[in-house]
């Protein structure tokens, strides 16, 4: 039936309605009772009125013969029953009789038809909207997850750590997280009003190998009071959270518990701590979450086993080692508290705390993870806040760019249907129908393209997972982003759907129909501005993608000064490794499996270990700066593959060699030294004698730290003692399967109770590029992303344009102009709009990536070719995507394109 | 154009509205197909599958008088056209023909008599 027809008003027989609310029940039986009037109600209100009479009628028979054989309980739910069981297609008002009902089918059926018809216009418009859609989710969902960071701890508002800010030596104010046992146990004494709770964490993560039985693993844990876990709240599996109340005692995540002890629970076994001490299981947690602090934590141990079980350890004053975490009362001014403290803690100063002005804050939880970068002593905005805030605004210019096209299509479409809402008119057809139209169509077209997003987004979140080395599970049971969802669906639909809506049904029917609609210039203008917005992304996107690999490619390509290919390291966790050392260095080296082992007492790929105190003949009065200082074992130097400029390495047979220093390059031009071969470096901490040392050898600088910083300056002492680390340069000739299998072996021929669990050296090194290569990778994703949904929509665009001119194209080839001719014709606006926007992205961009260059001390150039690259690249997908349409006008046969009418 | 094939429960119904007669009327039907049947029915989904026959032409329909037992109201009384009863008649012929076909009673038959 057509839609606009005119209809017989539906019958509703009002007149009779009254009757059916009488119960004539049988006579004698109405002790029965009566059907359930509610019921009743329900079932007059949705059902037609023409059926009211029998199937009331119906019902009651069903009824009083229930209650007969029955009960009149089983009656009244028997009729309850029934009424529902009406509730179908052929029994209920809405379904047919109503106008809107029809409406709404035909109109669906209208914009279904409509998608079907134009299939590529379709794709291209779903498509690209919900791309756009799934990038926004996956950014809102790694935003939700940055700033939820620890919100799994209960106590999350009152949690706070201590800091301590002070002089840096250098002129600067430094603010450090490492405090001594001391201030801690002072602190719990002095202020129990203001602090509910305080507990110490040993400060550098240690990674102890822990065992039970054959099954040994080196695990990343975290050593503190016993008061500590309920302070952070855990989930509990097994056990209680008091778990830590022995000293030696340990709790373990489910995962590691699984390791060690299968699905048992392992409350009161043991496991083995480095192979030495037994600590009892007193509790397993949930794995906590990777958005918090101490997520890596594998298990929680007591404090006290580091300092060798010695309660005296807890009130040291000189060394800072453990990091304090307090429990605030309510209400407690926390900068007040601060001030307090730092008074309390002022009488016991040493010479140098006193000396670099130490103070403390308190710095709460909820700023952990996003607000912990200070610049002189002041929190400034950290690098975690800036890339929330980056990938939130590409998200938002994202969607943006999508929803654009998405209405920029649509409106543009809508252009073509004028004639349709002429002949819609003519045959009738109110202007609030139309509306309802278009409408339904913009909303049918969204509501696909967030189906497709919710598939994409199952689809990628395994992968963004791992490029963005987070833990985000899928949102379907969060309410949040449903609702958000919901909004932005109706948004979007309802934007896109209101300019067809209202301006499309506003025509005259008989101007539509002539033919003498032309779209108004303001049209044209504000598309050709989304035009240039969206290209102005898409190439600052371009640029900023370029130099992120650029400035990757500029770190990894800084000479290392050491190899770590071809190297494995090793940190042996056994208490009898001290006495080994000597015996497994002969061992591997006599199976001819490895070219030189070495020892250190900090890993080649960190900057541990800082000194000063250290003077020289010649030395400028001023300098007051540390080195970065470790010892090595003969060997160490071949093993790392160490390059020398000038002197030697230390000697196993010159016993004067344990008086002498190696230094690197950076050293000897921080030192001033022109010759430094022979130089004697007195080296005077405060905490031992004075020691003279004799520079024997100066190295090429190593990247230890950070590969995007400058290297430090740094001594290396001769001294195998206190080394734990193993370096072996494998023997190039043999492969690494059966040179490793060897080594391993002997391994554990000599260290039974430690596993042989090495790194490749170059894997440890590779892991310095991590954070920037997620960025590169993200970036690029986003970029694909953008530069794709910009090409739809200017794919789209250049169709619209081009069916537009098809009778202009006619003519002008009817007159002579060539294929050349018309593509120049219909790609050079194009063109422009993207030189526009090149003109608008350059200098945005380099700002933008100037100031995140400056971030870095290591930097690559903001090189021109790169905006060359990303201009060109951006004209040439745009010239490209423009002449597919621009060549397929210019080539169609001119007679048809005029015949038509 | 309607479909105008019988299902196995339309089928059922449109025999039992044969059968009752002239008092084949929604609740009645119901109660048949429970009692012939064992199997509990809704008189909603009877007297859905009634519309539906009658759209298929299979079943035609008209109110009865007034009776006192349903507080006055009126009973919509079904009847089976000609084309409803063509449709059963196929309906039998057919599985007829396909029992027929079927082996272990065709050799019953032989056996059986």
């Amino acid at each position: 039936m057509p839609p606009y027809a005119l209809r017989a008003p539906s019958q509703r027989e009002d007149s009779t309605m009254k009757n059916f609310k009488n119960h004539i029940a049988p006579s004698g039986e109405t002790k029965r009772g009566t059907p359930p009037r509610l019921a009743e109600k329900l079932l007059l209100w949705f059902l037609k009125d023409e059926l009211a009479e029998e199937v009331l009628g119906d019902l009651d028979e069903k009824f009083y013969s229930t209650a007969e054989k029955h009960s009149t309980r089983k009656a009244r739910r028997n009729y309850w029953y029934q009424v529902i069981n009406y509730l179908r297609p052929f029994a209920f008002r809405f379904f047919k009789f109503k106008n809107s009902n029809t409406m709404f089918n035909h109109n669906f059926k209208v914009s279904y038809r409509q998608m079907l018809k134009n299939k590529g216009y379709s794709f291209i418009n779903i498509g690209g909207l919900a791309m756009g859609m799934v990038v926004a989710m996956l950014i809102g969902l790694w935003v939700k997850d940055e700033l939820t960071f620890n919100q799994n701890h209960k106590n999350y508002n009152s949690i706070a750590q201590m800091l301590r800010v002070e002089s840096n030596g250098q002129g600067g104010i430094a603010v450090n997280n490492a405090l001594a046992t001391g201030m801690g146990t002072l602190v719990r004494e002095s202020f129990p009003d203001q602090i509910e709770d305080l507990f110490m964490v040993r400060a550098r993560k240690q990674a102890p190998i822990i065992g039970n039985g054959d099954k040994k693993f080196r695990e990343t844990g975290v050593f503190l009071e016993e008061n500590g876990p309920s302070v952070l709240t855990l989930d509990m599996v097994y056990g209680s959270i008091d778990g830590l109340k022995e000293t030696r005692s340990i709790m373990l995540s489910e995962t590691l518990s699984t390791k060690l002890f299968g699905a048992e629970n392992p409350v009161g076994e043991t496991v083995k701590l480095n192979a030495d001490i037994d600590l009892l299981v007193g509790g397993v947690y949930k794995d906590l979450p990777k958005n918090s602090k101490f997520s890596d934590a594998a298990f929680f141990s007591r404090l006290l086993l580091l300092f060798r079980e010695n309660e005296e350890s807890m009130n040291v004053w000189n060394n800072y080692n453990i990091d304090i975490y307090v429990k605030l009362a309510n209400n407690v001014n926390q900068e007040q508290l601060a001030e307090l403290i730092t008074e309390k803690i002022k009488g016991h100063y040493d010479d140098w705390a006193r000396e670099s002005g130490q103070t403390f804050i308190l710095h709460p939880m909820q700023d952990w993870h996003l607000r912990s970068e200070w610049k002189d002593g002041k929190p400034v905005l950290s690098k975690e806040m800036k890339f929330v805030r980056l990938y939130g605004v590409i998200g938002v210019f994202v969607l943006l760019l999508a929803c654009i096209n998405f209405m920029n299509l649509s409106t543009a479409r809508s252009e073509k249907r004028a004639k349709e809402v002429g002949i819609r008119k003519t045959l009738g057809s109110l202007r609030k129908q139309l509306i309802t139209q278009f409408y339904m169509e913009s909303f049918l077209y969204t509501i696909s393209a967030f189906g497709l997003s919710l598939v994409l987004l199952w689809a990628l979140l395994p992968w963004f997972n791992e490029t963005a080395g987070k833990g985000i599970a899928t949102p379907w049971n969060l309410l949040e982003f449903w609702l958000a969802c919901t909004a932005f669906v109706l948004f979007t639909a309802v934007v896109s759907g209101s300019y067809p809506a209202t301006y499309l049904s506003s025509f005259k029917p008989i101007k539509a129909l002539k033919g003498g609609l032309r779209p108004g210039k303001g049209a044209s203008h504000s598309r050709k501005v989304l035009v240039v917005f969206q290209f102005t992304i898409s190439i600052a996107l371009i640029i900023g993608t370029i130099t992120v690999n650029n400035q990757i490619q500029a770190a990894k390509d800084r000479p290392i000064g050491y190899s770590p290919k071809g190297m494995i390291a090793l940190a042996p966790g056994s208490p009898r490794f001290g006495q080994q050392k000597e015996l497994m260095k002969q061992e591997i080296l006599n199976t001819g499996m490895a070219e030189a082992v070495g020892f250190s007492n900090y890993p080649v790929t960190s900057t541990l270990g800082w000194n000063h105190g250290f003077s020289w003949e010649g030395m400028d009065p001023g300098f007051d700066q540390s080195f970065n200082t470790i010892t090595i074992s003969n060997g160490y130097a071949d093993a790392v593959d160490m390059e020398f400029i000038a002197g030697r390495d230390f000697d196993p047979n010159r016993e004067t060699d344990k008086n002498a220093i190696l230094i690197n390059e950076s050293a000897m031009k921080a030192m001033q030294l022109e010759n430094p071969i022979g130089t004697v470096v007195k080296y005077d901490p405060s905490w031992r004698d004075a020691v003279n040392y004799t520079i024997i050898g100066v190295v090429k600088d190593m990247i230890k730290g950070s590969p995007f910083q400058q290297t430090d300056q740094s001594i290396m002492f001769l001294d195998q003692e206190y080394t734990s680390y193993m370096y072996i340069r494998l023997n190039p000739n043999v492969s690494p399967s059966e040179s490793l299998a060897a080594i391993g072996e002997v391994y554990s021929q000599v260290l039974p109770e430690a596993p042989f669990d090495f790194h490749f050296a170059d894997d440890q090194y590779n892991q310095k590029f991590e954070a920037e290569l997620r960025i590169g990778s993200l970036a690029k994703f986003f970029t694909l992303l953008a530069i794709l949904i910009s090409c739809l929509g200017l794919f789209g665009l250049s169709s619209f344009v081009a069916e537009q001119r098809t009778k202009e194209i006619g003519i002008r080839k009817v007159l002579g102009a060539s294929v050349l001719n018309l593509w120049q014709l219909l790609s050079k606006d194009f063109a422009l709009l993207i030189v526009i926007a090149c003109l608008i992205a350059i200098p945005i961009s380099y700002q933008v990536l100037q100031g995140w260059l400056n971030s870095y001390e290591v930097k690559t150039q903001l090189y021109w070719w790169v905006f060359a690259v990303a201009g060109l690249g951006g004209l040439v997908v745009t010239i490209a995507t423009v002449s597919f349409q621009a060549l397929k006008a210019a080539v169609s046969n001119p007679v048809r394109s005029l015949r038509s009418e | 154009m309607k479909e105008t094939k019988l299902g196995d429960f339309e089928e059922t119904i449109l025999l039992l509205v044969g059968i009752l007669d002239t008092e084949a009327y929604a609740f009645k039907i119901a109660e048949e197909f429970e009692s012939q049947t064992k199997r509990a029915v809704s008189i909603g989904a009877v007297h859905s599958t009634l519309n539906r026959l009658g759209e298929k032409g299979f079943l035609t329909s008209e109110m009865s008088g007034a009776t006192a037992e349903r507080g006055g109201r009126r009973k919509r009384i079904y009847t089976i056209t000609a084309s409803g009863q063509r449709a059963l008649e196929e309906s039998k012929d057919f599985k007829l023909s396909l029992w027929r076909q079927y082996p272990a009673f065709a050799g019953n038959l032989k056996f059986g008599i």
